[in-house]
């Protein structure tokens, strides 16, 4: 029973070590980061919603615009502390699904704390210009594990300290991670000066491969400051009917 | 190799299968915690930005 270590028996052994190694990778990267992330993302969930909660707070020195008949625009203001962009909520992943959009799409200390990131450079919520946000579809909370869900139509709406900002998607493509263009101001027309306000959100495609990119497209629709309360698209009775066929 | 590291191990039998799992749940805890993530790190099988 004790039989002396051969160099098979040794090899058979690494081999073996090697295989669980793996597995236990994969285990840890499909559920342990699930885990992890998903705390991570719903503190900072809360962290932002307490700031929305607190807003008043900050009347005095906040710069606030109403919409009048003319339509002044909702300024968007950089947050006062903290790398906060905004909550994002998504009623086609279901009722009060939202999830926090923090600055910079870096893995280490944005992405892989379960929230969505945005893109260096690209517009503010309600900006002039193309707010591209990035989250994980797979693994550390996933946040847009159901991105492929989504139709033209279905509301997007990103909340700050000023209000609502609404947008609709248009659509969405499937492109090779080289397209940085789909994040350009003016979607697809890099160099173009964008007139209109838009979101771009991306993710892995297929599902578990890094081979593509899943990009989905909106335009600004609507924006609601806050004193006027939430927009109709995120009551629980304005959830978006099924997509046909 | 393990029947080595098996044999190492001090004590009877009840203590040695004790001192087994916890030093596997040990490098389990290393593994989860520090070298898991630096390695997915290095890894871009979950990269879902452009550019």
């Amino acid at each position: 029973m004790n039989r002396r270590a051969t160099p098979r028996s040794v090899l058979g052994e690494l081999l073996l070590t090697a295989g669980t190694l793996v597995l236990l990778f994969l285990g840890w990267q499909l559920v342990w980061t699930d885990v992890t992330a998903g705390a991570a993302s719903a503190a900072t969930s809360d962290a932002v919603e307490a700031r929305f909660a607190s807003a008043g707070a900050f009347a005095g020195a906040t710069e606030r615009a109403t919409t009048s008949g003319g339509g002044d625009p909702v300024r968007t203001q950089a947050p006062p502390s903290g790398d906060a962009v905004g909550l994002v909520h998504v009623p086609r992943f279901g009722p009060g699904w939202s999830v926090a959009a923090l600055e910079g799409t870096d893995r280490g200390s944005v992405l892989d704390r379960g929230v969505l990131g945005r893109y260096d450079g690209t517009a503010m919520p309600g900006e002039i210009g193309n707010l591209a946000l990035a989250g994980h579809r797979t693994t550390y909370g996933a946040p847009l594990s159901r991105i492929d869900e989504l139709v033209a139509g279905d509301p997007v709406v990103v909340e700050t300290l000023q209000g609502w900002f609404s947008y609709r998607v248009s659509g969405h493509e499937i492109v090779t991670p080289d397209r940085v263009d789909v994040i350009a101001p003016v979607p697809g027309e890099p160099g173009d000066a964008p007139t209109a306000g838009a979101l771009t959100l991306t993710a892995c495609h297929p599902r578990f491969s890094a081979r593509l990119r899943y990009v989905v497209h909106a335009d600004l629709v609507a924006q609601t400051p806050r004193e006027q309360g939430a927009p109709q698209a995120l009551e629980p009775a304005a959830a978006p009917a099924r997509a046909q066929g | 190799m393990y029947g080595w590291l098996w044999r190492a191990l001090p004590g009877p039998l009840w203590l040695r299968v004790t001192t087994a799992v916890v030093l596997a749940l040990l490098l389990v805890a290393v593994l989860f915690t520090a070298v898991f993530p630096a390695v997915a790190g290095i890894l871009p099988t979950n990269d879902g930005t452009v550019g």
